[in-house]
Parts: C-alpha cells; sequence; structure tokens
C-alpha cells in the first residue's frame, strides 16, 4: 500500500519542493524577524505579508513522540515512532525518526537529531530525522 | 453573561448507552432530544432553537419538525456542547430566541449512519501530520505527554492511576460501560497502544446520545425539573494540529477557556464542589486540573495520587466514570455537562451530598479546542 503523502498547496508548494531539492525552507518576517511553520504567506506573529524564504540548518532536538503499536496499514507492520522536533531556527514539526530502533531505550528526549529526506515520488520527499552523526 | 440568568430545565442521554447496532447517528440525537424534551415537558413546536455538532442543525431540525429563529452549527470537536450552551444562553438573552435544544449523537462503535475520518491530503495536517504515520486520536493526543512527563517527572504508573480512580467512580454507575475494579499493574500490563499510552489508559469507544434544553431562568421555574441554573462559560481554540501546540505542558485552549468562565462566574476554586474534565486519554485530567487552576503545573499527579479527586476526596472529579470507564462516542462533551446537570439536581449515581456548584470542562480534537460551563442549582 503506498504511504499516505502531501498534496502541496500554493502556500507550501516551496516547502515540498525545498524538501525534493534536499533543502529543508523555513519561512522568517522580514519586519519582526520571526520563523514560523507551517508555511503561509504572512507571519502569524505580526501579520506582516513581507516573508522570506530561507534554508534551515536541519539540525533539531527530539521534543516529544508515541511509538504507535498499531500500525497504519501504509506505514508496514511494525511498531514506528511519531515525533515532533524542535528546529534548531525555533519551530516544531512532526515527522519520524528513522536510523536508530524504534523504542524508548533509543528515542531520548531532548537527543540531537538532523534531517534526512526521504524520497518517496518524484516529487514528494519527507523530511524525516535520524540521530545527529558526530 | 449574567450569572443565573439562564438555566437547563431538560437534560438526558440516550435511552441506551454503549452497543446500540440498530439505530443511526441521526437516530440517536433524536432519541436524546426525545428524552430531554420529556424531561422538560416540552414537544417540538416549544423549541425555537437549535444547536448541534456532527450533524447539521439542518438535519436536526428538520428531523424534529422543529422551526427555529436560531441554529448554531459550531463544530469543534467533543466540546461543541459547551460551546454551543454558552452560546444559547447569549442567543436567549439578546432574544434571538426562547428555548434552545442541544443535541449529540454518536454511533462511535456501531458506525451505523456515521460518516469515515479523514483528512484531505492538501488540507495542513494533511501535508504535515498525516505522511508521518499518524492513524486516530491514541497516536495524536497522546503526542505532548512524554514532554509533559519529563518536564513535571510524571510516570507511567501516574497515568494509570487516573484510570484507576475513575473505574471506582464508575463502579457505582449502573450505566457505565465498565464497572469492574482495576490496579495500576491491571492498566500498565494492558495491550500497548501507542507508547507510552496502554489500552486502558484510552478512552471506549461506544454508541450513544445526550440531550440540552435550555431557557431563561425566570422561565424556568415554570417546569418541572428543578432548575440548573449557569454560572459562567468560557471557550478558545488552539491549533488543529497538535504538532503546533504552543507549549507540550500545557493548553492554551484550556487556560483560556477556564480563566474566562471563572471570571463570568463569580466564583473561586475553592466554591466547586464536583468537577468534570473531558478524559478522552489518562493525561487529559492532569492538564485540566493544571489549566483550570485548581493546582499549580506539575501537582495534578500528586493531587489525584492523594485521592483527592477519588470518592470521599475534596474534588470529586468525573464521577461518571469518564471517557476512561462510563462511554465515549467520540464527542464526550455532551456526557460531562449531563453528569454535572446530575450532580445540580441531586440525581446523580454518585451523587455528591449537597453539591451546589459544578464544572464541566471540554477538549475538541487533539488540544485544538476548548469550552467551560459552570452551573450551580441555587437561584
Amino acid at each position: 500500500m503506498a504511504r499516505m503523502l502531501p498534496e502541496p498547496t500554493p502556500e507550501t508548494r516551496h516547502f515540498w519542493e525545498g524538501c525534493r531539492d534536499g533543502e529543508l525552507r523555513l519561512q522568517r518576517c522580514t519586519d519582526c524577524k520571526h520563523t514560523y511553520f507551517p508555511p503561509r504567506a504572512f507571519c502569524p506573529k505580526c501579520a506582516s505579508r513581507e516573508v522570506e524564504i530561507y534554508k534551515a540548518s536541519g539540525k533539531a532536538i527530539l521534543y516529544s513522540y508515541v511509538i504507535n503499536h498499531r500500525p497504519r496499514p501504509d506505514m508496514g507492520t511494525e511498531p514506528y515512532a511519531i515525533a515532533v522536533v524542535q528546529l534548531d531556527e525555533g519551530p516544531r514539526m512532526m515527522t519520524n525518526i528513522v536510523g536508530c530502533p524504534q523504542t524508548p531505550e533509543a528515542l531520548v528526549l531532548d537527543m540531537p537529531v538532523q534531517v534526512h529526506f526521504a524520497k518517496q515520488t518524484d516529487e514528494i520527499s519527507l523530511p524525516l530525522f535520524e540521530p545527529a552523526k558526530g | 453573561m449574567k450569572p443565573k440568568s439562564i438555566a437547563v430545565v431538560g437534560a438526558a442521554e440516550t435511552t441506551r448507552l454503549g452497543k446500540i447496532p440498530d439505530v443511526s447517528v441521526i437516530g440517536l440525537h433524536a432519541d436524546a432530544a426525545l428524552n430531554a424534551m420529556k424531561d422538560a415537558g416540552l414537544k417540538p413546536s416549544d423549541i425555537d432553537g437549535v444547536a448541534t455538532a456532527g450533524i447539521s442543525p439542518v438535519e436536526l431540525a428538520h428531523y424534529l419538525g422543529i422551526t427555529p429563529t436560531y441554529a448554531d452549527g459550531t463544530s469543534v470537536g467533543g466540546c461543541s456542547f459547551m460551546l454551543h450552551v454558552r452560546h444559547a444562553a447569549a442567543a436567549i438573552n439578546e432574544g434571538l430566541c426562547k428555548t434552545v435544544l442541544i443535541t449529540h449523537g454518536e454511533s462511535g462503535r456501531s458506525r451505523v449512519g456515521a460518516g469515515g475520518f479523514g483528512r484531505a491530503p492538501s488540507s495542513l495536517m494533511g501535508q504535515f501530520e498525516m505522511p508521518y504515520g499518524v492513524t486516530s486520536p491514541p497516536t495524536m493526543f497522546t503526542i505532548p505527554v512524554l514532554r509533559y512527563m519529563k518536564t513535571y517527572g510524571v510516570s507511567e504508573a501516574d497515568l494509570a492511576n487516573v484510570a484507576v480512580i475513575q473505574r471506582e467512580w464508575a463502579a457505582k454507575n449502573p450505566r457505565a460501560s465498565f464497572k469492574d475494579p482495576i490496579t495500576v499493574d491491571d492498566v500498565l500490563n494492558s495491550p500497548m497502544i501507542a507508547w507510552p499510552f496502554r489500552m486502558l489508559m484510552c478512552c471506549l469507544v461506544t454508541d450513544g446520545g445526550g440531550a440540552l434544553i435550555l431557557t431563561s431562568a425566570e422561565r424556568a421555574k415554570d417546569f418541572p425539573q428543578k432548575p440548573v441554573y449557569i454560572l459562567g462559560t468560557g471557550e478558545s481554540v488552539e491549533t488543529p494540529m497538535v504538532s503546533q501546540m504552543e507549549d507540550f505542558t500545557s493548553s492554551k485552549a484550556f487556560r483560556v477557556s477556564g480563566k474566562k468562565a471563572f471570571e463570568e462566574s463569580g466564583i473561586k476554586h475553592a466554591d466547586v464542589d464536583h468537577l468534570m474534565i473531558y478524559d478522552a486519554f489518562a493525561h487529559l485530567p492532569l492538564y485540566g486540573l493544571e489549566d483550570l487552576g485548581f493546582v499549580k503545573p506539575g501537582e495534578a499527579k500528586d493531587f489525584i495520587n492523594e485521592r483527592n479527586t477519588a470518592i470521599g476526596g475534596k474534588l470529586p472529579l468525573n464521577t461518571n466514570g469518564g471517557g476512561l470507564s462510563y462511554m465515549h462516542s467520540g464527542m464526550y462533551g455532551m456526557y460531562a455537562l449531563q453528569e454535572s446537570v446530575r450532580q445540580m439536581r441531586g440525581t446523580a449515581a454518585a451523587q455528591i451530598e449537597g453539591a451546589k456548584i459544578s464544572v464541566a470542562h471540554g477538549v475538541g480534537g487533539m488540544f485544538a479546542a476548548s469550552g467551560t460551563v459552570i452551573f450551580t442549582n441555587e437561584s
């Protein structure tokens, strides 16, 4: 079964194009400098429409998660973590943690993680995270 | 609103709760509505305001033969009915209508005439949460909890004890789905759903419904039941995506809604005799006790472990057994309101002697929305 994938809208296309091209793109208000997520055409803090897109570091910490023991059919048959990471730039986003066992012992809150783009189709790569190297 | 200007004059649940494979969603709405109208001594032609969630108020009005001058279709999840109460109070005071019927019905378990659960892949949730394998509430509502547990040193046993104490209340309630006593070990050994959540930390999935009828306090005196007055109300919404909650250890919608209701009512926390906090999962009462201001952040687990919310405690909480043991059709807020009304009427299965003030606090979505209603039986 094919994995459930996002359908970009005009307001979010830059984000998904970035993931496809190997860049995690965030938006920042050029008036108040606030960085935010998910994407939209204005700053949710000050309502300014003067916003810019920039490449984020891809670095984050593991903020919270659950380990789903009743896998969704498109996600395989093994338990998997559904996580929220806090990006170094401030915003939090939902993701999966890959490259380590899906156990409480391996998934420790506040551990450093880094983005890993997982290609799904020619258009969509998902921004997953893995334990930071080095 | 002006405290005590509006009263509940009709309140009832569906004739049956639990597994009702022979009644559809709209049939459950109607069954609850007919029971509430009988309770209030009213006919559909006496109702001039309707409010509901899950189905449209148009469907409800037409099905029951009501011609309203006020219709509210606010649908923000399981606390929608708290918001309906609040809006109805304002509408009656403003003269938009005189008598409002609020209904809930859901075929959560049997799925008779029920819609699906899904999000468009182009919605924000469809783009930024669904791809990561979230399924239903057990994998979404629970996501902030590890952060809460780390921040305040809350253990899995603390979460389990919430379910244990609520089962003690359920044991006193003949209509509760689960009545047999459980221990912390039973909860911690129940099947894993989404770590750290075990099955007995998650709510039931059942069929049922409920309805309320509100009118002005002045008119309420002429109705057959003892009026239950509304002292204060609050509501708020935060985010459709749990991953975007401002603070994983506290719900902004809870804080805003609770504060508004307490301010409006003019009461202090110590005045509250009975409390309902929508418990879709075991962490909700912890967040609720703290965000409503009954205890300070991080203190809820000890407050519960010291049995303050248990039978004989100073703040009886979720006395029907809650979503964890009584019933949970999907939008449980209506049942929290029903138990508050029963406590104020003096007709609850686990009646709190002499209770004069009851707070019913609801959540919608995954910490997405909130509504609070404070009741009293003193005019």
